[in-house]
């Protein structure tokens, strides 16, 4: 049964992620690590956590991209296997927020990597950090971009 | 054995799968055994202490919270302290006591946090699953009180923004009932498994002796017996006014970290109990005040040990230096102590038992020209910081007879 809604996609496909943390502070982490955990367990939707993004679906991003970071994010960016896509947790992620102006940043997470990949698709999850029913959201609805 | 010609360097990280954050470790090995650590720590380099310096002292504690995700309370509240000793000023009962309550349901979901990943570390999921699971209501009651799940906003130099929600406090005391419960179990589980035990039970030790001389803070201090504790030791907040006792353990290892953590969760709910109930009626905080010219240290017991923040002010309503010491700082050296000799198996969670923290902690940052050459490598900046210290001094009118060592 081929069924063509957002939702009935997303179950049929069973996206493995692999986490990044590019230089945030630590909670957008914590909240990817909570959407594995009991409650809210996206397990259930297929959604496996990878040790190497060369077996990953979907890279997942948090926080702002420090210089020293930008190097193996692009890098990890060109392991992937296609169909590629990002998902951005946190609004560090999405557009730096509170670290716009720090000196020690390379940029958003999307303009690096569209620095190596121009046509990489991206979806954004704002919040500081996102409650883990929002990244399940933002999850769901790459998955449906994909 | 001790053959060089057998050693082998073996990088873990930036991205390890079972890292939260990006660090890169390279250890040394000869066979299993490793002979040698060394760390490379500058991938979360975020400017931080910079971006405070430009910013008002109402802005620096919301600003501060984004240090660490899971010392939020620690890092605004620690600033807050340092202002105030700045300042000399006491803070309303009312708010030391949202200020503990507060901090002790940080510390709570912190260590709950760190059992869970200890489990995934050594490969015991089961652990890890229980520990977040019990981990979640926490951050519901930090939610209800404080309307976010980490980040409450809440410290302001001279007391709390807002006030706690005391319609809620009925359903906090029915978590910590609940939690009460279930970290007695856990506990009892963790004692008493031999997977645990033979896993955990005498790797990575960290002698007192060993533990003094690294100068190491907080549950990794106190596990290898050594009863620090800045809640007893300097009180801030309530804590002067509360029954609670420090936990300390001998034995060093990791399991001896994991016990001392797990019945701190216990000492926090009885610290929270009474928080919640002799919480006193009054102001929030002493309103708007002009921070003057001068300098002042804060301390706090973060769920990791001593957090130390230095702020100095010129009159101006920003800081003029802001200096974060936080405890992974401390801590994340005494690997070179408790991997040594270890096999490659054990070195993951014995790296994992400080419960390091890089966010707090990558404070360097490495300037290359175009040509990729160190424009200041380690000695430099040493050098640099000793010819800053020794003019801010002079200008602050300290030691005005000091000389700079040209060594």
């Amino acid at each position: 049964m081929a069924s063509t809604s957002l939702f009935g996609r997303a179950l049929r496909r069973s996206p493995w992620v692999f986490h990044l943390g590019t230089s945030g502070c630590n909670n957008c982490d914590i909240e990817i690590a909570d959407c594995l955990t009991p409650r809210f367990d996206v397990e259930r939707f297929g959604v496996r956590l990878v040790g190497s993004p060369r077996h990953a679906d979907v890279l997942l991003i948090s926080g702002p991209v420090s210089i020293a970071c930008r190097k193996p994010l692009q890098e990890a960016w060109l392991e992937m296997p296609r169909p590629r896509a990002a998902l951005m947790v946190g609004v560090c992620a999405c557009s730096m927020g509170g670290y716009r102006d720090a000196y020690s940043v390379a940029g958003p997470a999307d303009k690096v990597i569209r620095e190596v990949d121009p046509d990489a698709r991206f979806v954004y999850v704002p919040g500081c950090p996102p409650k883990p029913e929002t990244i399940i959201a933002g999850l769901i609805k790459l998955l449906g971009e994909l | 054995m001790s053959d060089p010609s057998s050693r082998h360097v073996v990088q873990i990280g930036p991205f390890h799968p079972l890292l939260e954050e990006p660090v890169g470790f390279s250890l040394t090995v000869e066979g299993e055994r490793v002979v040698a650590i060394d760390a490379r720590m500058d991938y979360i380099h975020k400017g931080l202490e910079r971006l405070a310096q430009e910013r008002t002292y109402d802005m620096v504690p919301i600003l501060l919270e984004r240090i660490c995700g899971i010392c939020s309370v620690t890092h605004s509240v620690c600033f807050c302290n340092a202002v105030e000793d700045l300042l000399g000023v006491e803070i309303p009962p009312r708010a030391a006591y949202i200020r503990t309550i507060i901090g002790e349901l940080e510390r709570l979901h912190s260590h709950l946090l760190w059992v869970g990943l200890a489990g995934h570390f050594i490969g015991y999921n089961t652990v890890f699953m229980w520990a977040w699971k019990y981990r979640e209501p926490v951050c519901d009651a930090f939610e209800m009180l404080t309307g976010h799940r980490q980040n409450s906003a809440l410290p302001l130099v001279g007391g709390v923004r807002r006030d706690l929600p005391v319609e809620y406090f009925p359903v906090v005391r029915k978590t910590l009932d609940e939690l009460e419960g279930q970290t007695e179990r856990l506990t009892a589980a963790v004692l008493d498994d031999p997977v645990l035990a033979a896993r955990l039970k005498g790797v990575g030790v960290l002698s007192a002796e060993a533990a003094l001389d690294y100068g190491v803070v907080g549950p990794t201090a106190r596990a290898s017996g050594l009863a620090t504790d800045v809640r007893r030791d300097e009180p801030y907040a309530a804590y002067a006014e509360l029954d609670w006792k420090v936990v300390t353990q001998d034995g060093g290892d990791v399991f001896s970290k994991a016990v001392v953590r797990l019945l701190e969760i216990l000492e926090s709910i009885r610290i929270l109990r009474q928080c919640l109930d002799r919480l006193p009626a009054g102001a929030i905080n002493l309103g708007t005040l002009h921070v003057p010219r001068g300098e002042g240290i804060g301390r706090y017991e973060a769920p990791r040990g001593e957090d130390i923040h230095y702020v100095r002010s010129n009159g101006t309503n920003m800081p003029e230096r802001l200096k974060v010491r936080a405890p992974s700082y401390v801590n994340i050296p005494s690997f070179r102590s408790s991997c040594l000799g270890a096999p490659m198996a054990d070195v993951m969670i014995t790296l994992a038992a400080c419960d390091p923290c890089y966010s707090c902690t990558e404070r360097s940052l490495v300037l290359r020209d175009a040509a990729g050459a160190r424009l200041l490598a380690t000695p430099g900046l040493i050098e640099a910081s000793r010819q800053k210290t020794f003019e801010l001094a002079r200008a602050l009118g300290h030691a005005p007879d000091l000389e700079l060592d040209p060594a």
